[in-house]
């Protein structure tokens, strides 16, 4: 198989990964609601936490974190710690209360807790918004994944990625995709830490990216970069960026301020709390807790998913570090085409230049006219949406300039804007994991492996989307709000029918993204933690707290934070406003803040809850084993309003 | 408590759930100061310091955070379990 190419062992092993799944999900299929919802709470809690593992990264964290790691350097903490951090309080805060109450969905705990249909049909809401705006980011990494693979146009991709992922919502329901989530983190993470070791050795020397990235530039080809000396290859990053204008890799916010994203200390403090935050009341993660078969297995089961989680998350700064090492070194002053470079031996841009230049994510402008590549701080020019547009003849095809390279369209109406910056290159960030193999010249089947990976990731978080988003609508809204009398066999097809209109839907999102992947993913964060964590936490540690309190709450959180959100994003509101010096990324922090200080207050200011749901409370809080039922009884939630 | 006669259940359910909100709140305390802290407000005083080849405050936000809070849950999963065959809540 010696000839394969880069397409073709991608085409075999990411067929393969799909047929892999495609059994898996034929093999379990559900046949009751119990199975559809929660896999009939009968999973092994090893078996849990790799399958949400697989369910909570995305391709956000996949593709996209170490893209934006390794652009933002110090700032990329805020995912690497926000993104795993919240593990921690959804360990400790609510996995083993709400295995306890062990109902469905998190509607489900709301309106039980609250004993509100209102309370309930809010959380609804909450819980389809949110996941919505994640699985559009899903769908967007579907469709990077795919243009590079099958060299389609990234609107195809998503159409394609769409298909697939509507047969694994409506065929697969928990049981289903808990299987086949297990075998798609098996993948995603084989596929993540081999070219990670690859390059970890060609740079540093070291076989375990974790410790390479600690380590100085001894490899193959660190030592090349490093000419001779000793130097960390952290230390070498910082003098490179430095050189080209960047701040330095490893430098704080106060260092940042100019150049990217936060504003300083503030800003970062919020954007990892919102992140953590929102981690713990993302849906279709705490839905996962309920699938085992006790409290203690839930616990058990965070313990897992956490390990497993971190050991990409451990790996990613690491790819980030080594990826821009190796992107700089690549195309620093790299003349674009060998014609035009005076000797044999001046440097020239590699071949995956040209197939990148092809799918957009890299652009190159020659401004000086010197026929090499320039690559300094500042944007190498200005669009409507951010990237590339280029010049195309009038059948579609490229049209080249001198050098053979791709010739953007300079037009202030419908075309890019040059900037007055000395830099030359556009790089999008997403193709720091994508094209790492290739910038490493790794052999061709890592490269294919990477794209199986990618494809797992978003595949397999989208599928935990759609089902919470079915979920919603079939159980929470219709069984439990609209029709409490529908047939089980009717629920399932109303959930299954929601899951196709969902991800059609996502689809579209993902064909016109408000952004990065990683930041439309962001933004469901900064929602999830600004309303259903604080009225979980709440009702699980304050038994005073009441209907009143967690409606008012959770209207003011999330209303807050998506106004904030939709100002800043979509209407054209400019960072010197931000409230506090915080970005819209960060903003569910405050909103959380404001559910936790409206609930509490209109709380007090109320009447407390019942003495029914007060023990509903205590039983909640203490596993099943001092003479209680392990099946409790809850009031119906019809009842109320 | 005197040992021959068995606690009644509201009391353990009492005793399970007090301890509970010592663990929990003491190891909410851990993930707070080397998150929030060693990530991000100290950040730089410990950049001054060096792990391997890089600065220790940039390595604990990128990854020493993350064995950290591997290691709290661990911790709270041991625990956890500790206390309920302690107090007879385990779960069959």
């Amino acid at each position: 198989m010696e000839g394969l190419g880069v397409q073709g062992w991608t085409f075999v092993l990411v067929g393969l990964s799909f047929a892999l799944y495609i059994g898996i999900a034929i093999w379990s299929r559900a046949g009751s609601t119990s199975e559809f919802y929660v896999a009939g709470k009968g999973v092994n809690p090893l078996a849990n936490g790799m399958a949400t593992g697989a369910d909570w990264m995305s391709a956000a964290s996949f593709i996209g974190m170490a893209g934006i790691i390794s652009f933002a350097g110090y700032f990329g903490s805020v995912y690497l710690m926000g993104w795993t951090g919240g593990y921690v309080l959804l360990a400790l805060l609510l996995a083993p209360y709400l295995r306890k109450f062990g109902k469905f969905t998190v509607p489900d705990f709301v309106g039980d807790r609250y004993d509100s249909r209102t309370a309930r049909v809010v959380a609804v809401l909450c819980a389809i918004f949110v996941s919505f705006t994640y699985v559009a980011g899903q769908m967007r990494g579907v469709g990077v994944v795919f243009s590079r693979f099958l060299e389609v146009d990234i609107t195809l991709g998503v159409i394609i990625g769409t298909g697939i992922v509507f047969f694994y919502a409506v065929l697969g329901g928990m049981k289903g995709i808990t299987y086949t989530q297990v075998a798609q983190y098996c993948v995603l993470i084989f596929a993540f830490t081999v070219p990670a070791v690859f390059i970890s050795l060609l740079l540093t020397g070291n076989l375990v990216p974790q410790l390479g990235f600690l380590g100085s530039l001894d490899g193959d080809v660190g030592s090349a970069i490093a000419a001779g000396e000793s130097v960390g290859l952290l230390d070498k990053l910082d003098q490179l960026n430095t050189d080209l204008g960047f701040a330095a890799y490893t430098a704080a916010p106060e260092a940042i301020i100019a150049t990217t994203g936060p504003k300083g200390y503030t800003d970062v403090f919020a954007i990892t709390l919102a992140l953590m935050v929102g981690t713990a009341g993302l849906p279709h993660v705490i839905i996962r807790f309920y699938t085992v078969p006790r409290v203690r297995d839930a616990r058990v089961s965070a313990f897992w998913a956490l390990l497993f989680i971190s050991l990409l998350y451990t790996a990613a700064p690491a790819v980030g570090a080594f990826g821009r090492v190796n992107l700089i070194e690549a195309t620093r002053d790299a003349y674009y085409s060998a014609e035009a470079a005076p000797s044999e031996d001046a440097k020239v841009i590699p071949d995956w230049f040209r197939t990148w230049e092809d799918t957009g994510l890299l652009a190159w402008v020659d401004k000086n006219e010197d026929g090499r590549i320039q690559y300094r701080n500042g944007a190498a020019f200005t669009s409507a949406n951010g990237k590339p547009i280029f010049e195309e003849a009038e059948d579609g095809a490229p049209v080249r300039g001198v050098h053979g390279q791709r010739l953007l369209r300079v037009d202030d109406e419908n075309g890019v804007a040059l900037t007055d910056t000395e830099n030359e290159l556009f790089i999008d960030r997403d193709i720091m994991v994508l094209a790492n193999p290739e910038i490493a010249r790794l052999p061709a089947w890592v490269i294919g492996l990477v794209a199986a990976g990618g494809l797992a990731a978003a595949l397999s978080t989208a599928a935990g989307l759609l089902l919470v988003i079915s979920t919603a609508v079939s159980h929470d809204l219709v069984k439990r709000t609209i029709a409490p009398g529908v047939s089980e066999k009717n629920e399932l097809w109303i959930a299954r029918g929601a899951a196709g209109i969902g991800v059609i839907g996502a689809a579209l999102l993902g064909i016109f993204p408000p952004g990065f992947v990683a930041e439309v993913v962001a933004l469901a964060f900064g929602l999830a933690a600004s309303s259903f964590f604080p009225v979980i936490v709440l009702g699980i540690f304050w038994k005073r707290m009441n209907r009143q309190g967690a409606i008012s709450g959770m209207l003011v959180g999330i209303g807050f934070t998506a106004a904030y959100i939709a100002y800043f994003k979509f209407m054209g509101g400019s960072r010197e406003h931000w409230f506090l010096g915080i970005s819209p990324e960060g903003i569910g922090s405050i909103g959380m803040v404001l559910n936790f200080v409206v609930g509490v207050t209109v709380a007090k200011l109320t009447a407390p809850p019942s003495e029914e749901i007060q023990k509903l409370v205590d039983n909640i809080r203490v596993p099943a084993g001092a003479g209680e039922a392990h099946e409790m009884e809850v009031p119906p939630a019809t009842k109320g309003e | 408590m005197s040992d021959s006669q068995p606690p009644r259940p509201g009391d353990v359910s009492r005793r399970y759930w007090v301890e509970n909100l010592r663990i929990v709140g003491a190891l909410l305390a851990v993930w707070a100061v080397v998150s929030f802290g060693g990530g991000i407000l100290f950040v730089e005083p410990l950049n001054s310091f060096r792990i391997g080849e890089t600065k220790l405050g940039f390595w604990i936000a990128q990854q020493g955070s993350i064995y950290v809070f591997v290691v709290l849950i661990a911790v709270y999963v041991l625990l956890l379990n500790r206390l309920e065959r302690r107090l007879g809540l385990r779960e069959e």
